[in-house]
């Protein structure tokens, strides 16, 4: 089967994004917050799929990104009035930092063990917001953060940080696709294959997942930065493991090793959450109903199944 | 002196009920490899089933075997229907697990409300010691006991009986243990409901101290993955001390540096696992 052109490739990411973009003017106010919120998690999603989806590597770890960068706003803003890229520097620096440290650590392992190795970790991060209380305020949180400050435009309103945010998402979306893109993304892939093939061809494994680590936990700081700025709030939820395993969640149930499908289930995931909260105290049975049937009837997640369905319906008969 | 003591009973007596919570978990992951989200919430049932049978009256010894059996029943259920096939694809086993651990969670509080309860411990065992200047409560030292009882009687049957021999088999090779004609199922559904009894049971008992509330699943959770991961996946004795070793961080961590508590925890976990991925007694 021939490969599809760039265009019949470029189609349904440019038509989303074109959607993205007139979408504001007929959302209430509501939807438009809850698109902005989809969208910073699409970043932390999509970050989480280069280490799971094009890796292999389950991290349970991984809201500790997003709690670096939201905690680098939330003390940099209300304790030093730093503005918004000092913030981000901080933010995506510090969780290089910490992912380098983290990196380290857990690549020792892979499989189960990995996955355990990371959740300790991501504990680390989290017990420092929970108790830490004369840096982070313990389990009350950072409140009042303001809007990004220090930029030629205000991001005051709804729909400037919806702009504001899915910039970022865009952003986001091209470095990774460059990544993956690259012979560095295909060499992951590879890995994730055949760890040993890959080996024996000369390649440099450890230092591959180490450097894809390292960017995921960057860009998941990233996310965090802008997280932070949108909720105006800061607490140990936003690193807790449940945070981790619904990230895991969202990148499962859009598609892992796709990009765009763990945007999409970001998307989906944080719509879901809040809709159904607002119709029934019992979400977190849907929500639970959710995990268990993604597994069960979508283990590729919705972008895999629909590959599948579009690929056997073109290849009948042959 | 008297806070060295203190504080060191009291880590040892919260590492016992972290092997009850932990123990079963370790040999699931030793022999069937499932990441078990769940396993807090058995704790967290456990402790409300024993409350409802106390509350109609039953005394507090019905209250600890209904708890851990219907526990084990649940276990037995959630194995055979999902986690079963899901064998080596952590993904599908976190995400699973997790979804019942919501579930779980959820029904919990429309069955018994979001009030902490405290579970009645029978006046046999409450009170407390007092030796020299020392005071030592009782509870405590009866979950020491069990702790203790418990951690011999599985080592006796790992070690010294044909079905532990059968259960060892199956952590080393499970393929193997099924070629020599031993019913790995039979064996992983009894490791499972086993796993998932002693922490109902961890959770009963704890209902005596600590007491049960909402949340509790997942603020145990943690705890017992940490200790199977530093004791080593499959390892009783891994299990017992890397208890230990959690209940006494724990403690001295919030006793001494209350800031930086969990981090006193997490910390010399993760740099124990950087010098031994497989943790201290466990076998790749």
């Amino acid at each position: 089967m021939a490969r599809p052109g760039p265009l019949a490739r470029l189609w349904a990411p440019g038509l989303a994004l074109a959607l993205l973009l007139v979408a504001p003017p007929f959302l209430s106010s509501f939807f438009l917050t809850l698109l902005t919120q989809a969208v910073i998690y699409a970043i932390l999603a999509m970050s989480l799929d280069l280490v799971l989806g094009y890796t292999g590597l389950s991290s349970l770890g991984h809201a500790a990104y997003l709690g670096l960068g939201a905690y680098s706003v939330g003390i940099l803003t209300t304790r030093h009035g730093a503005g918004f890229w000092t913030t981000l520097a901080v933010g995506v620096l510090l969780a290089v930092a910490v992912a380098a440290v983290f990196g380290l650590v857990a690549l020792r392992a892979t499989g189960v063990y990995f996955l355990m190795i990371t959740l300790a970790l991501g504990m680390v991060a989290w017990g420092l917001a929970h108790r830490w209380v004369s840096l982070t305020q313990g389990d009350n949180g950072i409140s009042s953060v303001p809007r990004p400050a220090g930029l030629p435009f205000s991001l005051a309103g709804a729909v400037p940080y919806y702009y504001f945010a899915l910039g970022a998402f865009v952003l986001a979306y091209l470095v990774l696709r460059t990544v993956v893109g690259s012979p560095f993304g295909r060499t992951l892939v590879g890995i994730r294959e055949s760890e040993s093939r890959m080996r024996t061809l000369g390649y440099h494994v450890w230092l591959h997942k180490y450097v894809g680590f390292v960017i995921a936990g960057g860009i998941g700081g990233f996310a965090g930065v802008f997280w932070a700025y949108y909720n105006g709030f800061v607490s140990p939820t936003d690193l807790e493991l449940a945070t981790s395993v619904e990230t895991l969640l969202m990148v499962a149930l859009g598609g892992r090793g796709t990009l765009v499908g763990p945007a999409l289930g970001a998307g989906l995931i944080v719509i879901l959450k809040n809709l159904v909260s607002v119709y029934t105290q019992r979400w977190l049975l849907i929500l639970g109903a959710v995990y268990i049937g993604t597994i069960v009837y979508a283990p590729e997640g919705v972008v895999g199944a629909v590959r599948q369905w579009t690929t056997s319906s073109k290849g009948d008969g042959t | 002196m008297e806070f060295l003591v203190n504080q060191l009973f009291n880590g040892v007596s919260y590492g016992a009920l972290l092997f009850l919570l932990a123990g079963g978990l370790s040999l699931i992951f030793g022999m069937m490899r499932i990441v078990n989200m769940t396993h807090g919430s058995y704790y967290l049932l456990g402790g409300y089933v024993a409350l409802s049978v106390m509350w109609r009256g039953g005394p507090y010894v019905l209250a600890v075997v209904v708890g851990a059996l219907a526990i084990a029943l649940i276990g037995i259920v959630e194995w055979n229907a999902f986690l079963r096939r899901l064998s080596g694809q952590e993904l599908g086993q976190v995400l699973t697990t997790m979804g019942f651990a919501l579930i779980f969670q959820d029904l919990a509080l429309v069955v018994w409300g979001g009030d902490p309860y405290t579970i009645r411990i029978p006046a046999m065992i409450s009170g407390s010691v007092t030796a020299g200047p020392f005071t030592f409560p009782v509870y405590r030292m009866f979950i020491v006991a069990v702790a203790a009882f418990i951690a011999v009687v599985l080592w006796l049957v790992l070690e010294r009986t044909r079905i532990g021999a059968m259960m060892r088999a199956t952590v080393d090779d499970p393929e193997m243990a099924r070629g020599v004609g031993i019913n790995v199922y039979l064996i992983s559904m009894g490791v499972f409901s086993l796993g998932a009894a002693l922490a109902a049971l961890a959770g009963v008992v704890a209902g005596g101290f600590v007491g049960v509330y909402p949340g509790a699943d997942f603020e145990i959770l943690p705890y017992a993955f940490v200790v199977v991961i530093v004791g080593g996946m499959g390892s009783l004795k891994g299990a017992l001390v890397g208890s230990l070793m959690v209940g006494l961080l724990d403690n001295f961590g919030k006793a001494l540096f209350p800031e930086l508590s969990y981090f006193t925890l997490f910390a010399p976990m993760a740099a124990i696992l950087a010098v031994r991925p497989t943790g201290l007694f466990g076998r790749a």
